[in-house]
Formats: structure tokens, C-alpha cells, sequence
């Protein structure tokens, strides 16, 4: 059973397909980078594998069940474009709740440790209103892996991040793969991301063109995959 | 190719027969039938009126219905009927209101009642005007079908309990009534079913207005696809 | 019950949330305040009138209080992108919707008990001949107006003109629920009893209450994911 699975996802939005016939299988443990160009349907596809949108036609299967199931839902993190935690609310407040709605056994507990992780213990009862914007980043992080999921979907995690919110996800997703968890992330053509993944991806005008191991020539230029299988 | 002849060819055959039956009817109304004792020749208006209302209801009926089953089967026909459906019985409910009004001026000499089929129509505009309102301002097309199919739900429970509501109401505090009585309460045969011909002819007009607007839904979704494709390439 | 315990942790988040900014809650405390003292001056009532008009006047300034607060329930997830972190969360479209509206139920009742005083202060008026009744009365007819509130603004949530839309599609639509508290309101202030023919906006006011509550949760699910 593949940690991630799709079968000939198509989406529409009214009768123009955003993704057409897409088809992939990740191993658990795997890391995927996707790469594409904006518009080229990364982010919907990032949305119908959280569960956050329908597929029009095809499946999806994440761990082997439907990604709107709630035990599944309770076992993929989701990072997308918005950071997803409440001004108006306190960090541990923030992760308190995150932690209640996932179903952990000590959310409190739970809470104060990965703020301590993420170096946020500090501001523990400041509001995130008052909060620069790499300590937001940070919380985010922290709230897509509070409740330890087995699969991570992330948007293009690394867009906007300062160096020391990008230190601390990298750290974390290295560690998230030693145990065996597996990640998908959207990027453009980052080395970071492209540094942690084991496989990439291409998505073009909806189709998924390429899907392979991530080789060293890759790494050396981003750019590789967009001109051997992109359209120009 | 042949689908859409005959498509076309019952289309027109329909709007043929509506036509020469509304005509007939209007014979019929403005020559064959008496007027009436207390109202003199305007009570005629309820031959438009009445039919007017019902015709409303089968198409807000109809669009609850299409509603539930485009969320069942996520259809874009589905949908479609449902807008058209609604557009339709916004129309005949126009009719309803108005033809009320122009009644109530000449009765009474006010524009105005609160009567009770008068009321709720006037509610019921306001509801189903609001889903045209909702589905104009969403951009997507799956988005907009789902959204608005779940307020048309919403719109006739709304109005079905609406309806009652108004009722006891005025069972509780009587108001200026729009009705033709007989003797005993009961009309001249000849006037009631002169309401069920008009009736007819009304539902005939609907369903061809009803036809025309569905494939324009449908040309409209094609359109919007096409233009999509266009700025993807 | 899973399904409680997730409503009770979405109320609690949003009552906190408010509470500390208290944005909703101003806004629809002054506005119910002005629109009371301006129908004062406007109409400037005797006491049988006062008598006759309580229960449409106080449940117009209810209703229109009540859309500022409404209004703001799905949109405040809109910051940040929260509401997408909640629908990917493993709670259901239905147990989010009862939390919020839970939460809405509390502020708009607050707004009410504070303007019901002001009312009689400024009206001249005694309203509290049948307190029980007239708060279970308040309580049903302010969880009608909630529940459609609530479910609009969610129908709403990516909507450019949605502050401007809630209204015009909602207070139609609560009208049963509205003309059945007006009756009764009006009923319960002169100090009378829901009796005889009156029970009848009692029931409708629970039949409605019932009838889309049940609705908004079969259909919350639908509306906020698809």
C-alpha cells in the first residue's frame, strides 16, 4: 500500500481541466518534490490530496483510505500558502486547539513541546497578532506537525520563509523522513526543497510529466527537469 | 445534428400552441364570460393572476428539485434547470405581482394590500431573487451550481413555511382579500376552469422560456470553458 | 461524543477570539443601542403603542444587530487561510457549523439581554411580566436566526460582496422565525401568556427552529468542501 496514491485525477472547474488524467504512486518514506510553473496545477493537486477540494474524476488515497476520512485526515499535515493559526489567539492557545481537533491525548503537553521545538516557547502566551513574521512561520510549522503525521503535503513551504524558519522546516523534514513519514511538496526550483526530496515531479498544463528519482543533475540545476520534459 | 432539429421543431411546435391557446383563452375571457356582480369586468385579471401564481410554484418546485438532484448527482443539466427554473418562476411571480396590484388599485383605490397570496408572493420574489443575486457573484462554475443548488433548497422551506406563517397571520388579523366569491363562497364553473385553461397555456409559455434558457446556460458554460482553454494556452 | 467535544472546542475558539478583540460584539451593541433611541425619537410612542409595537420593534433591532455579528463567523476564518486548516482537520463541515453558530447564539444573545433594559428604561416599558417564557421565547428565535445566519455566511465566505449580500439574502428567508417573535414578544412584554391561537407561532417557531437546523447540518458539509 503506497502512502500516496492518485488514479486518473481529473479536476474541473466548469469544463476546463485544471488537472488531466494524473497518476502516481508515492512510497511511504518518500519525499516528492513537485515542480511546476505557476498555474500549472501544483496547488490544486496539493488541495484534492489534503481533502480540501473534490477531484471531479479519478481517486485519491492516502495511507490506503479516502483523503476525506476522518482517521486519515487525522494522519496527513497540511502547510499551504496561509500560515492557518488565529491572531487573536495565543500560540499555545493556537496549538491547544489544533491539538483538540486532531485528537490528541495531551494537547497541552503536546503544545509546549513542539513550541520549545520551533523556538517559540518564549512568546508561549503572547498573541500571534503581535508576532514578526518568522515567528509565524515557525507556529505554522509547528501546527502541520503537532499531531506527528505519517504523510505531510506542503504548497511551497519555502517561499517566504526568513533563514531561521527555513533552518528549523529543514531540520524537521529531515527527521520527519529518518522515522519514515512521507512528504509531498510543491516548489518552484529550490534547493532546499530539491536537497531533501528522493523523487521529483513535473506538472504541466495539468498533466503530470515526469515522475522519477531525484538524480544529482537535478540538484545541480533546478532548471534540468522544466527543459527536458517542460514545454518551452 | 437530428437532436437539435427536433429539439428545436417541439420547441417551436410548443410556443405555437401556447400561443394559439392563450389566444383562444383571451377570446373566451374578454367576450365569452359574463363580468362579475361586485367587481365589474376587472375581476378578469385573475385569470392572469391566479395561473400566474401557480405557475411561480410549479417552477419553484421544479428548481427545488433539480437542486437536490444536481447535489445528489453533481450534473451540469441539473444546475442549469435550476437557474432557468428559478428565472422562469421569478418572472410568472412578477406577473402574479403586478396583475395584484393593478387589481387592488382599481378595487380599493390603493396599490398595496397585504394580502395574504400577495404577501407571500412578494416574500417569495425576494428569496429567489436573492439566489440570482448569489449565483451572479460566484465565479466558478461547480462552485456556483453547489452553493446556489443548496440555497434553493433553503429558499423553499423558507417559503413553504412562509406561506403558513402569513396564513394564521391574517387568520389572526383579517386584511383586504383578493378573491372573486359566488353566492357561497364557490365561483361560476365556467370562471374556474377558465383559470385551469389559462393555466395551461401559462405552463406551456413557461416551459418553452424554460427550454430557451436552459441552453442558454449550457452555451454560457461552453463559452466560459473556451475562454479558460484560450488564456491557458 | 467526538462530535460535542469538537462543536464545544470551534465555540470556545471563536466565543475567545471575539471576546478579545471584541470587533462583532461593539459593533453590534452600538449599532442596537442607536437604532433603539433612533425609533424612540422617530416614533416617539405612547405606552399603548409602545404596548403594541415592542415585539416588531425590539426582533427589527435584533435582526439587524444580529447580521453584523453573522456576518463575521465564516470570514474571520478567512485570515491566514484558518479555514482551510480546519476543513483539512478531521472534523466534520457539521461539527464546525455548530460551534460557530453556538458561538454566534452567545453574542447575539448577550446583545439582546443588554438592549431588552434599554428598552424599558427608554420605552417606559415593563417586560418583565413573563421573563421565563419571553427568554425561552428570545433563546428559539434567536437560534433560528442564528442557524440561517451562520450557514449563509458560509455560503458566502469567498464572496468580494458579502457584507453587502448576507442581509439581502437572509432576512427573507427568516421571516417565519421573525413573525412568529414578533407575535410573541409582543405578547409576552403586555404581560400575557402564549395561549389559544397564539401557540400556534410557538410552534412555528419550533418547527423552524427544527427544520433548518437539521437542513444546515445534513448541507454544511457540502458547502465548505464541495
Amino acid at each position: 500500500m503506497s502512502a500516496v496514491a492518485a488514479e486518473g485525477l481529473w479536476k474541473f472547474f466548469g469544463d476546463f481541466p485544471a488537472l488531466r488524467d494524473v497518476s502516481f504512486r508515492v512510497e511511504a518514506g518518500a519525499c516528492l518534490a513537485v515542480l511546476g510553473r505557476n498555474g500549472a496545477g501544483k496547488t490544486t493537486l496539493l488541495r484534492i490530496l489534503s481533502g480540501l477540494s473534490k477531484a471531479s474524476r479519478g481517486s485519491v488515497s492516502i495511507l490506503g483510505r479516502d483523503a476525506r476520512d476522518a482517521a486519515t485526515r487525522r494522519c496527513i499535515g497540511v502547510l499551504g500558502h496561509g500560515i492557518a493559526v488565529y491572531e487573536e489567539l495565543t500560540a499555545i492557545e493556537n496549538l491547544r486547539l489544533f491539538g483538540r481537533l486532531y485528537g490528541l491525548e495531551n494537547p497541552g503537553r503536546t503544545a509546549q513541546e513542539w513550541l520549545e521545538r520551533t523556538g517559540l516557547e518564549h512568546v508561549r502566551d503572547g498573541l500571534v497578532r503581535e508576532f514578526s513574521r518568522g515567528m509565524r512561520q515557525r507556529l505554522a510549522v509547528a501546527r502541520a506537525f503537532l499531531h506527528s503525521p505519517s504523510v505531510l503535503l506542503l504548497d511551497e513551504p519555502f517561499t517566504a520563509l526568513d533563514d531561521r524558519a527555513v533552518a528549523v522546516l529543514q531540520d524537521l523534514l529531515r527527521g520527519a523522513l529518518a522515522e519514515g513519514r512521507t512528504i509531498l511538496m510543491s516548489t518552484h526550483q529550490l534547493r532546499e526543497a530539491l536537497e531533501l526530496a528522493t523523487h521529483a515531479g513535473l506538472v504541466d498544463r495539468g498533466r503530470l510529466v515526469y515522475l522519477g528519482p531525484r538524480t544529482a543533475e537535478m540538484l545541480a540545476d533546478p532548471g534540468w527537469l522544466y527543459r527536458h520534459y517542460g514545454e518551452a | 445534428m437530428k437532436e437539435n432539429n427536433f429539439r428545436r421543431n417541439t420547441l417551436y411546435g410548443l410556443a405555437v400552441l401556447a400561443a394559439l391557446l392563450l389566444a383562444r383563452n383571451l377570446h373566451v375571457i374578454l367576450r365569452g364570460l359574463p363580468d362579475e356582480e361586485e367587481q365589474g369586468a376587472i375581476y378578469r385579471i385573475i385569470f392572469f393572476h391566479l395561473p400566474a401564481f401557480f405557475t411561480a410554484a410549479v417552477c419553484y418546485l421544479l428548481a427545488l428539485v433539480s437542486s437536490a438532484l444536481y447535489l445528489v448527482k453533481r450534473k451540469a443539466r441539473y444546475d442549469a434547470l435550476a437557474a432557468a427554473a428559478t428565472e422562469v418562476g421569478l418572472a410568472f411571480a412578477a406577473v402574479n405581482l403586478i396583475t395584484g396590484m393593478i387589481w387592488a388599485r382599481i378595487i380599493w383605490g390603493i396599490w398595496w394590500t397585504w394580502d395574504a397570496r400577495l404577501t407571500w408572493a412578494l416574500v417569495c420574489w425576494l428569496v429567489y431573487a436573492g439566489y440570482l443575486m448569489l449565483r451572479r457573484a460566484i465565479e466558478d462554475p461547480s462552485e456556483r451550481a453547489r452553493n446556489s443548488a443548496v440555497l434553493s433548497i433553503f429558499a423553499f422551506v423558507s417559503v413553504a413555511l412562509t406561506w403558513k406563517a402569513i396564513e394564521w397571520w391574517r387568520t389572526q388579523h383579517p386584511g383586504p382579500v383578493l378573491r372573486i366569491r359566488g353566492a357561497e363562497g364557490a365561483m361560476d364553473p365556467a370562471m374556474e376552469s377558465m383559470i385551469y385553461w389559462n393555466w395551461l397555456a401559462l405552463l406551456l409559455v413557461g416551459a418553452v422560456l424554460l427550454a430557451v434558457r436552459m441552453r442558454q446556460e449550457q452555451m454560457a458554460r461552453e463559452i466560459d470553458a473556451l475562454r479558460r482553454h484560450a488564456h491557458a494556452l | 461524543m467526538r462530535f460535542l467535544r469538537q462543536c464545544l472546542t470551534i465555540a470556545v475558539k471563536d466565543l475567545r477570539s471575539e471576546l478579545r478583540s471584541k470587533e462583532a460584539i461593539n459593533a453590534s451593541l452600538s449599532f442596537a443601542l442607536v437604532i433603539l433611541l433612533l425609533f424612540s425619537f422617530a416614533f416617539d410612542p405612547t405606552a399603548e403603542h409602545t404596548r403594541e409595537i415592542s415585539g416588531g420593534l425590539l426582533w427589527l433591532v435584533f435582526a439587524f444587530a444580529g447580521a453584523l455579528i453573522l456576518n463575521r463567523s465564516f470570514s474571520r476564518e478567512l485570515t491566514n487561510d484558518c479555514l482551510e486548516a480546519l476543513i483539512a482537520a478531521p472534523i466534520s463541515g457539521s461539527a464546525l457549523f455548530l460551534g460557530k453558530a453556538l458561538a454566534n447564539m452567545l453574542l447575539l444573545l448577550a446583545v439582546e439581554m443588554i438592549c431588552l433594559p434599554v428598552f424599558g428604561v427608554f420605552y417606559n416599558a415593563r417586560w418583565t411580566g413573563q421573563f421565563p417564557t419571553l427568554l425561552s421565547v428570545t433563546v428559539l428565535a434567536t437560534w433560528g436566526l442564528t442557524v440561517i445566519g451562520t450557514m449563509f455566511s458560509a455560503l458566502t465566505v469567498n464572496l468580494r460582496l458579502r457584507e453587502l449580500m448576507l442581509p439581502a439574502l437572509v432576512y427573507p428567508m427568516m421571516i417565519p422565525a421573525l413573525m412568529a417573535a414578533m407575535q410573541l414578544t409582543t405578547l409576552l412584554i403586555a404581560g400575557e401568556p402564549i395561549a389559544g391561537e397564539q401557540l400556534v407561532w410557538l410552534r412555528l417557531l419550533i418547527g423552524f427552529d427544527i427544520i433548518f437546523t437539521a437542513l444546515a447540518l445534513a448541507l454544511a458539509e457540502t458547502v465548505l468542501v464541495g
